[in-house]
């Protein structure tokens, strides 16, 4: 017991000596959506098919889903089928490991290596409106299932890197994810809700931009935010933290597409 | 990890370092350098830039929300307060609690007080990780700047 003490006492002080957020995650009962933080007309507009904006995207990924595409002038549809039935539920397991890539990919990126390597076609764009609005369509299905990461062996490593990354402080600000979404999440930033900076709505409408973003244009603004030097568009590190992030959101429900103030 | 400057315990040290690096650094460097300073207990007694602040000018910078972000995490007698933060300790009636030598420490280097507080040093070259470009090399204030708000924030007494 005493040894067992001592360890976590050394621990906390290598955790202080490399700069690490000093809280615990936070426990699953107190696990809370981005939506729970809106305002009551935000969580209508998510709510009401009609009045989300992000159905829009979701509409225009249907006809991608169908159209032909590359090469191979194979749609999506012709291999997998209604997405209603065949794409329920994938979207609560990603990130999902690629043995091919040899690391984990994201939803969006697993697009692209269908389109790449079924389809014959060019990969879309990282966080361009066809590949978000695909991502999104693919994503709809599971609305309302809970975030169900996968116990995958091969991901664990992406995973605690992803977690050492949320727990490094960075940038001239030197805060960490963890500082706001672990440790303050009940509290105001200039007034506005911090929450716990759930995964579980991307890609998602935000009001702010205007337009429905991923999750990678949301940690991008939090870096800019601490003044960091974002990670680039599609790097490791952000699928590292968003296999983190689902892991951390277990259980939440996916609402893709959510709406964000 | 690699060891970096973050990991220095003493930022008086850490000061003094970018103080003497004024004589090897360009002139636009040495510009922007913190200046060192003395800490005696958990005060810096002295002026940063030699002469005390305007309390005017500080109440200006405390709205500025982009640049001095106090109100980001603090609440006060300033501002709306709906547009306030709720991390840090309300500022009212501070100037009763704190000397202004107390409040300069901790705009300077809160975290010389407190390791793992929230508050960014705002008068010391960011050593974190991943430092945008346009906020390298410069503290998030200048000497003038903090003194303004060391000036503001003792006049806020209840």
């Amino acid at each position: 017991m005493r040894r067992l003490r001592f360890s976590v006492a050394g621990g906390l002080l290598a955790a202080v000596a490399c700069g690490m957020a000093g809280a615990a995650e936070i426990a699953p009962q107190d696990r809370r959506s981005g939506a729970d933080f809106m305002s009551a007309e935000s969580r209508a507009m998510q709510a009401e098919d009609a009045a989300n904006p992000g159905m829009l995207w979701v509409l225009d990924g249907e006809r991608l889903w169908q159209a032909p595409a590359g090469a191979a002038a194979k749609s999506c549809a012709d291999c997998h089928g209604a997405a209603q039935t065949s794409m329920r539920g994938v979207a609560t397991r990603y990130p999902a490991f690629d043995a091919r890539a040899n690391r984990p990919v994201d939803l969006a990126g697993r697009i692209n290596l269908c389109r790449t390597g079924q389809q014959n076609a060019t990969a879309l764009a990282l966080d361009g409106q066809d590949l978000l609005a695909l991502t999104a369509y693919v994503a709809h299905p599971s609305r309302g299932l809970p975030v169900t990461p996968e116990a995958d062996a091969r991901l664990v490593p992406f995973r605690e890197n992803g977690r050492r990354l949320f727990e490094r402080r960075m940038g001239q600000l030197d805060l960490a994810c963890a500082s706001c979404h672990d440790d303050n999440w009940r509290g105001r930033l200039g007034g506005s809700p911090i929450t716990q900076g759930q995964p579980n709505g991307y890609p998602l409408y935000r009001l702010e931009w205007q337009a429905l973003g991923s999750l990678q244009r949301r940690m991008r603004n939090c870096m800019v935010g601490v003044r960091a030097e974002p990670y680039e568009l599609g790097a490791p590190e952000y699928i590292d933290l968003e296999l983190y992030l689902m892991s951390r959101a277990a259980g939440l429900p996916l609402e893709t597409p959510a709406v964000r103030p | 990890m690699t060891a970096s400057p973050a990991d220095t315990s003493s930022s008086l040290a850490s000061v003094l370092a970018a103080g003497l690096a004024i004589f090897a650094a360009p002139p636009l460097y040495a510009q922007e350098a913190p200046l060192a300073y003395a800490v005696a207990g958990d005060a810096i007694e002295r002026p940063l830039a030699g002469q005390a602040g305007d309390a005017a000018r500080g109440a200006a910078l405390m709205g500025d929300r982009h640049k001095s972000l106090c109100v980001l995490c603090h609440s006060g007698p300033f501002g709306p307060v709906q547009l306030q933060g709720t991390l840090a300790p309300d500022l009212t009636g501070i100037g009763d609690r704190l000397s202004p030598g107390q409040i300069r420490l901790r705009i300077v280097d809160m975290k010389a007080l407190q390791p793992e507080s929230l508050m960014p040093a705002y008068y010391r070259i960011a050593d974190a990780p991943r430092v945008a470009a346009a906020w390298r090399e410069k503290p998030l204030l200048t000497a003038g700047e903090i003194e303004d708000l060391v000036a503001y924030l003792s006049t806020l007494k209840e």
